[in-house]
């Protein structure tokens, strides 16, 4: 599915500000806003990964994005 | 060398530093005051590869070449209280973490990564001004069920200011070390937390110790402390004494009031982390939150050189970190053993 929102800011893909968003930092944070519909997710860090939950659209983990 | 050895402490000034410290810290163990923390941590760049290596020899000397090697967990984020400029955590400011507990199975599941690693400490870390019944409950829960799974990893936790009762509790459960981070120096903490005190979170600490618990407090460098404050919060820390300093490098959070704080250079984070094990000669110094951003691949290296010798490996609690593999195969490459169970026991 492609993504519409940005997962670390929840603008739309065209709104965000790639310098905030792509950097450094951003690459060591979960995502924190869904893709699909910029809903705040729940997420839990583990040692491992990560996990968050959308309230609309499911899971999303680690193991499953890839990026 | 001889003039340095016949002079008293006080009376340094004049001298080389590193060449007091090589007298009075490595051979001696004796940790550098705050004045000489402070003529360390203002060498010039020309001075950086001289501190690291004495700083390292200092550890090999007064610690050994192993590492231990630790995994945190948050069991309850977000949502909290307080207002640590530094945290996404809080509820007082409006960042993208959301509240979220993590369930008994997730908490075994996350002992059991962390054990796979070769790590010997696991912490169970939460969000909170302290804990109420039902985390103490959760907690409480969660080791049974660790030490019910086979996994005999040491247990520390990490849930705020605690009460007495609170302190012999997590004593009676087993918990060897509780981490309570004093951040960072008494007189800049007002500007870092104002809903509780510097005092009360040294009160936390002056509790654990006497029930016997290993006392883990350390800090984040790089929330706007002067030179001089760092120096204050090194000896503060010797002060105290603890088993484990922490050492974090501030990586700026969205929505905190730190977010557009610049991360601190990579020589001066080195330049903090050798000051530290000056100060502390026998203290576990630990590379915790930060030094992927601050320090990259390279960096990282240069402290486990520069003083380092404990590391956490793999995620923080709401940002990730590098992959464990990576760090433990710099470990290898370095020749520095992981500390091994049985040492701990
Ligand atoms: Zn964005
Ligand atoms: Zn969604």
């Amino acid at each position: 599915m492609d993504e519409l929102y940005c997962v670390h800011c929840g603008r739309t893909v065209e709104q965000c500000d790639a310098a905030a968003c792509r950097n450094a930092r951003t690459s060591l944070e979960p995502p924190r806003f869904c893709a699909q519909c910029a809903r705040r997710m729940t997420v839990q860090v583990t040692p491992s990964g990560w996990t968050a939950r959308c309230s609309r659209h499911g899971e999303t983990t680690s193991r499953s994005h890839q990026v | 060398m001889t003039a340095a050895t016949q002079q008293s402490e006080s009376t340094v000034g004049e001298q080389d530093v590193l060449a007091v410290a090589r007298e009075q810290v490595l051979e001696r163990g004796v940790g550098l005051t705050q004045d000489q923390v402070l003529q360390v941590l203002r060498l010039g760049g020309d001075r950086l590869q001289d501190l690291l290596a004495l700083a390292h020899d200092v550890r090999m000397r007064w610690c050994g070449p192993e590492v231990e090697v630790e995994g945190i967990v948050s069991v309850k984020t977000g949502g909290c209280p307080e207002d640590c400029h530094f945290c996404s955590q809080s509820g007082l400011f409006p960042t993208p973490v959301r509240a979220a507990w993590l369930d008994i199975p997730g908490m075994v599941q996350a002992a059991k990564e962390t054990a796979e690693t070769g790590a010997t400490e696991f912490c169970i870390v939460a969000a909170v001004r302290g804990p109420d019944k039902r985390l103490m409950s959760q907690v409480r829960d969660g080791i049974n069920a660790i030490r019910e799974s086979g996994n005999d990893i040491n247990i520390a936790c990490s849930l705020g200011m605690l009460t007495q009762e609170q302190v012999d509790e997590l004593v009676e459960m087993g918990v060897h070390r509780y981490n309570h981070n004093l951040e960072t120096a008494r007189s800049h903490f007002p500007e870092v937390v104002t809903t509780h005190t510097w005092e009360e979170r040294w009160e936390t600490l002056r509790m654990v110790r006497e029930a016997g618990m290993e006392v883990c407090c350390g800090g984040i460098v790089g929330m706007g402390e002067t030179d001089e404050q760092r120096a204050e919060f090194a000896v503060q820390l010797a002060e105290l004494g603890p088993h484990e300093v922490p050492m974090n490098f501030l990586v700026p959070q969205a929505g905190t009031p730190y977010e557009h704080y610049e991360t601190i250079e990579g020589p001066d984070a080195l330049r903090i982390v050798a000051a530290y094990r000056l100060a502390m000669p026998r203290t576990m110094l630990r590379f915790a939150g930060g030094r992927e951003l601050t320090l990259g691949d390279l960096g990282a290296e240069q402290g486990m050189l520069g003083g380092i010798n404990a590391i956490i490996v793999g995620n923080y609690l709401t940002n990730l970190g590098r992959p464990a593999e990576r760090d433990l195969s710099m470990l290898e490459d370095l020749s520095m053993p992981i500390k091994a169970l049985s040492d701990t026991l």
